[in-house]
C-alpha cells in the first residue's frame, strides 16, 4: 500500500476508536451529573449510589478516551503535515482553544470529583461533576468547529500560499457546525443513555436491586428518547444544509447518479455499479427526498454526473466522486439507527410509566442488543461524514493526497499502524472486562448503608468500610 | 512581529508548565521501583499524583495545540519529523494513563502488577524521549528546504541527545522525589529523601556534564552566552539550594527551588534557540525562526485574546485542587487508586 492509504488507514482506524469513548464519555458524565443533583436536592442516599457505581463506568471509560485523545491531536502534525502547514493557521486555533478551555477544565475537575467526595461539600463536589460534563461538551464543540472547517470552509482567505483566519467569529458561527454540533451532541448523550439503559435492563432481567436499575433506567431512557427525536431533528437540518454546501456528498449518499427530476423519490436500497454510474433493484419512495432535501414535495436533486461535471469547470480536472458504496450504505444505517434508538425511546418511556418493564422480558433483551445501536450509528455517521467529502480534506480547497505527510515512510507507517491497533485492541479487551466486572460487583446497596445514613458521622468512617 | 515573539514565548512557558508538572509525577512514577518497598507503599506513591497528573498532562497536550495555532509549520516538521520517536511516547502514554485509572480496579498481585510495570517504564522512558527530542532541537536537524525533516535513526538518537534524555529524566525523578517528601509521611517520606540525597549528585553531574558539552557541540553559547552563562551559574546554585533545603527538611522550599531549576534550565533552551525553532544542520537558511513558520498576525491576536482570558481561569482552579489536596497521604486514607 502507498503512503496515503496507509496514513488514511491509521486515521479511520484510531479515529472511529477514539469515538467510541468520546460520546459515551459525553452522555455518561451528564447521566451521573443528574444523578448526583438529583442525590443533593432530595438528599437519598440511593442516588448518591446511583452517581458512584455509573461513575465508575464513566471513569473506565473516559480514561481511554484521554489517552487515545492525545494521539489524535498529535496525529494531524505526524502524519498529516502538508495540512498542518497550509491549514494551520485557521485550523490550529480551534484545538488550541479546545485544549486550554475544555480539556483543562475536565482533567482537573475529573480529578477532584474522583478524589473528593470525602473533602468537598456536596454543592461543591456536585459543582465538578457538572463542570466535568461542561468541559466534555465545549470539547465536543471546538473540535466541531474544526471538523466544520472542513466541511464548510469560512472565515479565511487565501494567503502567501496557505490559508489564513480573518474572521474568527465565522468560524464560530459556521452554519455547518450548529447542525453539525447539535446532531453529535445529542449523539453523544444518546449513548450514554442507551448504554446506562442497556446495562440496568441485563440486571433487571436477573432481578437484581430492582429499584436501583428501575430508577437508572428510567433517567436514562428519558434523556435516551428526548435526545434521540433531537438526533433525527438535527440530522434533517444538516442534510438540507448538506443539498446547498456539499452536494455531491449528498448525491453519494443517494447513490443518485442522474438529476433525480421533480419530484424526487427517496431510494430505500439499491444495487450500486460504480463502474458503469448506473443503480440496478432500486426500491423508492416517491417524494420522500424532496422532503428530506427541501421540506416540500417537488424539487430537482442534483445528480453525480452533473455535479461531476460542474466541479471540473470549478476546480480543474479530476475525479470528484467520492467512495459512492460506502456513503449511500453509511448513511442508511445511521438512519436506521436513529430511527432505532427513537422507537426503543418511546416503548421504554411507555413500559415504565406503565410499570411493566419487569415483565417485558422481550423489550429488555432488545435494550441489552441495543447497547451498540449508538456505536454503529455514530460510526456510520462519521464514515458518511469524511468518505462522502472525499478527494477533498477541507472541502474546495485542499485534496487529501496533497495533505499527507511527504516525510513519514510506508515502513514508519506500518509500525505505527500495527503498534496502535495492538495497543488499541488490548484497551478494548480490558475496558469490555472491566465494564462486565463493574457490574457484576454490582452497586453495592448493603443495608448498613441505609442504616448508617442516619448517623451523623456517616461521612468519614463508611467510605472506608465498604471500599 | 511583536506577537511571533509572544507566542514563543508562551509556549516556552507550557513547555516549563509541562516539565514542572508533568516532571514530579514522572518522578513518583520511576519512584515507585526505587523508593517503595511494598504493594500498599507504592499504591501511596501513585495516589500522591492521583488527582493531578492527567491535569499536568494536558500542559504538553495545550502546548502541541499552541505549537499548532501559533507556529503551524514548527508543528509540522517537528511531529512528522520524529515520527517514531512520538509514536512510542504516545504508546508509552497511553499505558500510563490507563494504568493509573486501572491498576486498582481488580485486587490481584498480577493485575496491578502489570499496570506498575507500565506505570514505571513510562514515567523513565517519556522524559528521557522529551529530553533527546529538546537536545536535538538545539543541536540541529536534517531539515530540507521545504522545512521537511528527514531523520536518520543517529541524527535522534547520538551521545548528546542521550546525555540531554538522561539529564531530563534524572531532574524529573529527583523533583519526583522531593514531591514525595512533600506530600507524604514517616518512613517513606524518608527513604525518599535519603534516594533524592544520591540522586541529587548523579544529576549534578549529568547537569555539569550536559552544559560542558552543549558549550562546543552547539552554537547556543556563541548566540546567546551572555544569558546562558548567568543563567547556568544561577541554576547550579538553585539546585544546591535545594539539596541543602531537602537535607534540612524544608521540603516545600526544596520544591520551589526545583521549580527555579526547571524553569532555568528549560528558558536556557528556549533562549538558545531563539529566534529559530528548530536548526536544519543542512543550511541555516533552512531554519525554522519564530518569522518564517508563524500564522498571521489576525490568527495570533485572537489566540493571544483567548489565552490571556482563559489562563488566569485555568491556573485558578489547578491551584485549588492543590489547595484541596493539601493533606499528605498516609496509610489511614482511603487510597483510591
Amino acid at each position: 500500500m502507498d503512503i496515503l492509504s496507509l496514513a488514511r488507514f491509521q486515521y479511520a482506524a484510531t479515529t472511529i476508536f477514539h469515538f467510541f469513548f468520546v460520546p459515551l464519555s459525553i452522555g455518561m458524565v451528564l447521566i451521573v451529573s443528574i444523578m448526583e443533583t438529583m442525590y443533593v436536592v432530595k438528599k437519598n442516599e440511593i442516588y448518591k449510589k446511583m452517581a458512584q457505581f455509573w461513575g465508575k463506568f464513566f471513569l473506565i471509560n473516559f480514561a481511554i478516551g484521554v489517552v487515545t485523545g492525545i494521539l489524535q491531536e498529535f496525529q494531524f502534525g505526524m502524519n498529516w503535515s502538508e495540512y498542518s502547514r497550509f491549514m494551520g493557521d485557521v485550523f490550529g486555533a480551534p484545538l488550541a482553544i479546545e485544549a486550554l478551555l475544555a480539556f483543562f477544565m475536565e482533567s482537573t475537575f475529573i480529578g477532584i470529583w474522583l478524589f473528593g467526595w470525602d473533602r468537598l461539600s456536596k454543592g461543591a463536589h456536585l459543582a465538578c461533576i457538572w463542570l466535568v460534563t461542561l468541559g466534555t461538551s465545549l470539547s465536543a464543540l471546538w473540535i466541531l468547529t474544526a471538523n466544520s472547517f472542513m466541511q464548510h470552509p469560512v472565515g479565511f482567505h487565501i494567503h502567501n500560499g496557505r490559508a489564513e483566519m480573518n474572521d474568527f467569529f465565522a468560524l464560530l458561527t459556521n452554519p455547518q457546525l450548529w447542525v453539525e454540533f447539535p446532531h453529535t451532541i445529542f449523539g453523544s448523550f444518546a449513548t450514554g443513555a442507551f448504554v446506562v439503559a442497556g446495562i440496568s435492563a441485563i440486571a433487571l432481567l436477573t432481578k437484581k436491586y430492582v429499584s436501583f436499575y428501575v430508577k437508572s433506567f428510567k433517567i436514562a431512557i428519558i434523556i435516551g428518547l428526548f435526545s434521540s427525536v433531537l438526533i433525527a431533528l438535527f440530522g434533517h437540518a444538516q442534510a438540507q444544509y448538506l443539498v446547498q454546501t456539499q452536494p455531491m456528498k449528498m448525491a453519494a449518499s443517494e447513490g443518485l447518479w442522474k438529476d433525480s427530476g421533480s419530484p424526487a423519490a427517496w431510494t430505500v436500497f439499491a444495487n450500486i455499479d460504480t463502474k458503469n454510474h448506473k443503480n440496478s433493484a432500486e426500491i423508492k419512495i416517491p417524494y420522500l427526498l424532496d422532503v428530506l432535501s427541501y421540506d416540500k414535495l417537488s424539487g430537482n436533486v442534483k445528480g453525480i454526473d452533473t455535479l461531476q461535471k460542474e466541479y471540473v469547470q470549478k476546480y480543474g480536472k479530476g475525479n470528484y466522486i467520492p467512495p459512492v458504496v460506502a456513503t449511500f450504505w453509511s448513511f442508511r444505517i445511521m438512519t436506521i439507527m436513529g430511527a432505532v434508538l427513537c422507537l426503543l425511546g418511546i416503548i421504554g418511556i411507555f413500559l415504565a410509566w406503565k410499570k411493566k418493564l419487569l415483565d417485558s422480558k422481550w423489550f429488555l433483551r432488545i435494550m441489552v442488543a441495543a447497547i451498540a445501536v449508538p456505536f454503529i450509528g455514530s460510526t456510520t455517521g462519521w464514515l458518511m461524514t469524511e468518505i462522502g467529502r472525499q478527494p477533498w480534506t477541507v472541502f474546495g480547497y485542499m485534496q487529501t493526497a496533497a495533505s499527507v505527510s511527504p516525510n513519514v515512510s510506508a515502513g514508519e507507517l506500518l509500525f505505527s499502524i500495527i503498534a496502535f491497533i495492538t495497543m488499541y485492541a488490548i484497551l478494548a479487551v480490558v475496558m469490555v472486562y472491566l465494564f462486565v466486572r463493574t457490574y457484576k460487583e454490582g452497586p453495592s446497596l448493603d443495608n448498613k448503608a441505609t442504616v448508617q445514613s442516619n448517623d451523623p458521622f456517616d461521612g468519614e468512617g463508611y467510605h472506608i468500610v465498604t471500599e | 512581529m511583536l506577537l511571533n515573539e509572544l507566542w514563543f514565548l508562551l509556549i516556552a512557558v507550557l513547555f516549563i508548565g509541562f516539565f514542572f508538572l508533568e516532571g514530579y509525577d514522572f518522578g513518583v512514577g520511576m519512584a515507585t521501583r526505587f523508593v517503595a518497598r511494598n504493594e500498599t507503599e507504592r499504591r501511596m506513591l501513585i495516589n500522591t499524583i492521583g488527582p493531578f497528573w492527567d491535569a499536568n498532562e494536558v500542559w504538553m497536550i495545550t502546548a502541541g495545540g499552541a505549537m499548532f495555532a501559533a507556529f503551524p509549520d514548527w508543528y509540522a516538521t517537528l511531529f512528522s519529523g520524529f515520527y517514531v520517536p512520538l509514536v512510542v511516547l504516545l504508546l508509552l502514554l497511553i499505558a500510563r494513563g490507563t494504568a493509573f485509572e486501572y491498576r486498582a480496579k481488580v485486587e490481584h498481585p498480577k493485575w496491578s502488577g502489570t499496570w506498575d510495570w507500565a506505570i514505571f517504564i513510562a514515567s523513565l522512558l517519556c522524559p528521557f524521549l522529551w529530553g533527546v527530542v529538546f537536545s536535538t532541537l538545539v543541536y540541529g536537524l536534517p531539515i530540507d528546504k521545504n522545512m521537511n525533516m528527514h531523520a536518520t535513526f543517529t541524527s535522534i538518537v547520538n551521545p548528546y541527545s542521550v546525555l540531554g534524555g538522561l539529564l531530563i529524566t534524572l531532574l524529573c525523578l529527583y523533583h519526583g522525589l522531593v514531591f514525595i517528601c512533600l506530600r507524604t509521611t514517616d518512613e517513606l517520606r524518608e527513604r525518599a529523601r535519603a534516594f533524592a540525597k544520591k540522586v541529587f549528585w548523579v544529576l549534578a553531574v549529568a547537569a555539569l556534564a550536559f552544559v560542558a558539552v552543549t558549550y562546543f557541540v552547539t552554537d547556543l553559547f556563541a548566540k546567546r552566552g551572555a544569558f546562558l552563562f548567568p543563567i547556568y551559574t544561577l541554576d547550579v546554585i538553585i539546585l544546591i539550594l535545594s539539596a541543602l533545603f531537602l537535607a534540612k527538611k524544608r521540603d516545600g522550599w526544596a520544591f520551589g527551588m526545583n521549580a527555579g531549576v526547571i524553569l532555568l534550565t528549560i528558558s536556557s533552551l528556549f533562549i538558545g534557540l531563539f529566534p529559530r525553532l528548530m536548526i536544519s544542520n543542512i543550511k541555516p537558511a533552512f531554519d525554522l525562526t519564530v518569522y518564517n513558520s508563524a500564522s498571521g498576525s489576525y490568527s495570533l491576536t485572537v489566540m493571544t485574546i483567548v489565552a490571556v482570558t482563559l489562563l488566569p481561569f485555568v491556573l485558578g482552579y489547578s491551584i485549588w485542587s492543590y489547595y484541596v489536596f493539601r493533606k499528605r497521604v498516609s496509610k489511614k486514607e482511603h487510597l483510591e487508586y
